[in-house]
């Protein structure tokens, strides 16, 4: 057993630390600290910057623009990318569909696919929850229908993030109604510009709106648009999200909140001193900083052991990361609130584009702890991962 | 960044848990707990005839030269055994002042007898009113001629009633709450003025309360400096609350394992009560704690030899914030699944549940190293 990094490892940090430093947009940076959304504009040239580095699609295989970085490599990508913070790639394309498309699909789909997530030519949203379909998702209703060299697709997404910025999907639909339910969906992508598709967003109670729901009304799709074998897509979905074990702790992001919220407590005052100095919140914050130490380590095992041993048998604290990620980002959340008292109350009319620098800080904290809500509820909701731990490692 | 054991630890792990298998099942612990002093001569006998006596200290001094994962490793296992003999006390703790300060004639004193088994330990240190400040001492050791006399009143002694020697730690100036003036010395339980009061403590360990009286020791009783040890004492109670996060770790993975079993053969309402959504969530959670608990012993196991005094403190209250809030959640929950039998001493999930509700209130509970962690500046 062994706490330290290697020699190598720790350049390898300072090297990735320090390329943040001096690529990462400034305001960009600040945006993210200060628990803004960023434009489309503003995230692409991020993108498009780390793409030009190579680091683009990090987790990819070599051939396809990986960068062959092994499980700790990655760890350390990943958390100082979180706690820089920059922000994190356009998961939908880089960790969802892509590694679908270079598994499952064929040479041509590669060729016209792979290098346009990478650089986010096209932006990708994600067609798997519908309005009846939430944890159970294999009961989707959206319908693939073949005519001639055709799919036609009706239906209904929903909670299809960022959907308003996209140009391509991948969609779950039912291709098969009288097979059991998880044996008759096909993985079908196809442009969001399609004929027939609307999107609808939806205002979420942080008062933003990066959810969506998608409708498609006759949607006219290229039978080559199928990913892998028809009606397999449940296969396909399953090992989507299984591919992302360790990123959800989001470790990084909780740190990076951890060091502002101490670096707030020092400024806001409470009975006429600052409110680090208050011993009960103080208490609370270390409280939280060790939970947080404690994923950390959980979250290493996890590495250490898929390092050493490959991803073929996921590590059983693997199932950790996500409750205990969510509650932690949730705390934080929790705290930034107690940090900024009454002046969590006033509503940010400006909206959060970017487009008033002015806009005093406090006015996102409380839709950041209203949005973060979100975090124990998607990817598979905490129940969900009781239940899977139940099952898998308990033996329930 | 390694969190494995290499093939070494391995076989310490198996043979430790194989001699522990054989030897120390539910029903053989309940007749270990009737002999003299509360523990099985026996059992100590094989733990010293597999070397685990002498686990820590170096080769030099007849030991194995073991480290802080071997030490994680064997508290894991007497955790998951439940086992009663005074492993902490003697070796972990007793070995440790040895280790970090005892002289060459302490050490060759004291040293083989631990490692055979013939001779167990014992540290006195807590007072009535010290809590878990270890600073807080009013026992005296006066200096007379080249001689101490020791007076004072210790509490709650693990191993008191059974240990060959005593380790005391007592003031040798200053006021009560003093940093410094702290000495620690090894007094024979025998010596003249040594008075004990022993009993069973609630998880089955026996304690005794000691009153020293004008007990008189020589210079070579003293360990580290007599004037200035308690940063001794807290490197070597850092060591024990690191060994009681191992055997924390053990205790629930025995304890979430007796549940699992249990809920799966229990039946009511003509099913096995574990297909009960509520009750598999409440498994789940408690699978949660004990994962938290076993990386923060880890950490804990590796801070143990961090060069900064202050990052391994801190590193150390942290884990043992965590076991803490593990323990009592996965220590509660395992009788509630149980219901009505894990209330019974029959049960041998109860016996659990006591033993980990005892460590949070040894060296220091969640609140208490929560403060610390707090008052130190935080973790990030």
């Amino acid at each position: 057993m062994d706490l330290a990094f290697t020699k190598e490892e720790q350049a390898f940090r300072e090297e990735v630390r320090s390329f943040f430093r001096d690529n990462v947009p400034p305001d960009t940076r600040r945006k993210l600290v200060e628990g803004r959304h960023l434009s489309k504009d503003e995230m692409v040239t991020w993108w498009r910057i780390l793409n030009k580095k190579g680091w683009g699609v990090s987790h990819w295989p070599k051939q396809y623009g990986g960068t062959g970085w092994t499980s700790v490599q990655h760890y350390i990508f990943n958390e100082e990318l979180q706690s820089y913070p920059a922000p994190q790639p356009l998961a939908f394309g880089v960790s969802m569909v892509g590694p679908v498309i270079y598994t499952f699909g064929n040479e041509e789909q590669k060729k016209q696919y792979l290098p346009r997530i990478a650089n986010v030519d096209d932006w990708w949203c994600q067609g798997f929850s519908e309005p009846g379909s939430g944890s159970d998702l294999a009961s989707l209703k959206t319908k693939a229908e073949r005519k001639g060299d055709k799919w036609i697709i009706n239906g209904q997404k929903t909670w299809t993030t960022l959907a308003q910025h996209a140009d391509m999907i991948f969609c779950l639909c039912r291709t098969d109604n009288n097979a059991k339910k998880q044996m008759g969906i096909s993985f079908i992508v196809f442009s969001m510009k399609s004929k027939g598709v609307t999107v609808r967003p939806i205002q979420t109670i942080d008062g933003g709106a990066e959810v969506n729901e998608v409708f498609f009304d006759d949607v006219e799709v290229p039978v080559e648009n199928l990913i892998g074998e028809e009606n397999k897509g449940w296969d396909y979905a399953k090992f989507l999200l299984g591919n992302e074990r360790t990123g959800i702790a989001r470790v990084g992001v909780s740190k990076e909140r951890l060091r502002r919220i101490r670096d707030l407590a020092g400024k806001v005052e409470s009975a006429g001193k600052p409110i680090i100095q208050d011993a009960a919140f103080r208490e609370k914050l270390a409280a939280c900083e060790i939970e947080l130490k404690a994923l950390e380590l959980t979250q290493l095992r996890v590495v250490a052991d898929e390092g050493k041993h490959g991803k073929g048998k996921p590590n059983p604290a693997s199932s950790v990361l996500k409750i205990k990620g969510s509650e932690i980002q949730q705390t934080t959340t929790e705290l930034l609130m107690e940090v900024i008292g009454p002046f969590a109350a006033p509503y940010d009319v400006h909206g959060d584009d970017g487009s008033n620098e002015a806009m005093d800080w406090t006015a996102q904290i409380a839709p950041s702890y209203f949005n973060n809500r979100k975090v124990s509820i998607y990817g598979g909701s905490n129940e969900i991962q009781r239940n899977i731990i139940a099952k898998a490692v308990l033996g329930l | 960044m390694d969190f494995d054991l290499n093939e070494e630890q391995r076989l310490l792990k198996d043979s430790i848990d194989g001699l522990l298998t054989d030897s120390y099942d539910f029903e053989s612990r309940k007749k270990y707990m009737k002999e003299k002093g509360g523990w099985s001569k026996a059992v100590w006998g094989k733990l010293a005839e597999q070397g685990l006596l002498g686990l820590p200290f170096a080769e030099a001094d007849g030991g194995f030269g073991g480290g802080g994962v071997e030490t994680m490793i064997v508290m894991e296992a007497l955790g998951k055994a439940l086992v009663l003999e005074p492993y902490l006390a003697t070796v972990v703790i007793g070995g440790g002042f040895l280790r970090h300060a005892g002289t060459d004639a302490q050490k060759a004193a004291h040293v083989p007898g631990i490692v055979d088994g013939s001779k167990t330990l014992a540290f006195a240190q807590l007072e009535k009113n010290s809590r878990y400040d270890l600073f807080d001492v009013t026992t005296t050791a006066k200096k007379k001629g080249e001689a101490y006399v020791i007076d004072g009143e210790k509490f709650v002694v693990l191993n008191g009633e059974n240990a060959d020697t005593l380790i005391v730690t007592a003031r040798t100036r200053g006021d009560r709450r003093d940093k410094t003036g702290i000495g620690v010395f090894l007094v024979p339980a025998n010596a003249k003025g040594v008075t004990k009061k022993s009993y069973p403590t609630q998880d089955g360990l026996h304690a005794a309360d000691i009153t020293f009286t004008g007990v008189e020791v020589g210079s070579d009783a003293v360990i580290g400096n007599p004037e200035d040890s308690l940063a001794l004492i807290e490197r070597v109670v850092d060591e024990a609350r690191i060994a009681l996060c191992a055997e924390a770790v053990g205790l629930m993975d025995e304890s979430l394992k007796t549940t699992v079993e249990y809920i799966k053969t229990r039946k009511q309402f003509g099913v096995a009560i574990g297909s009960f959504q509520s009750l598999q969530h409440r498994a789940s959670d408690m699978f949660v704690a004990t994962e938290q608990a076993r990386s923060m012993s880890m950490f804990a196991t590796m801070a143990g030899d961090f060069e900064n005094a202050k990052e391994r403190a801190n590193a150390i209250a942290a884990a043992k914030v965590q076991i803490g809030k593990s323990l009592k959640f996965v220590g509660q929950q395992a009788i509630q699944l149980h219901g009505g039998i894990g209330m019974t001493m029959e049960a041998k999930i109860g016996h659990y549940f006591k033993r980990l509700t005892m460590i949070e209130n040894s060296f220091g509970d969640t609140d208490y190293h929560q403060r610390r962690v707090a008052d130190g500046g935080g973790l990030i």
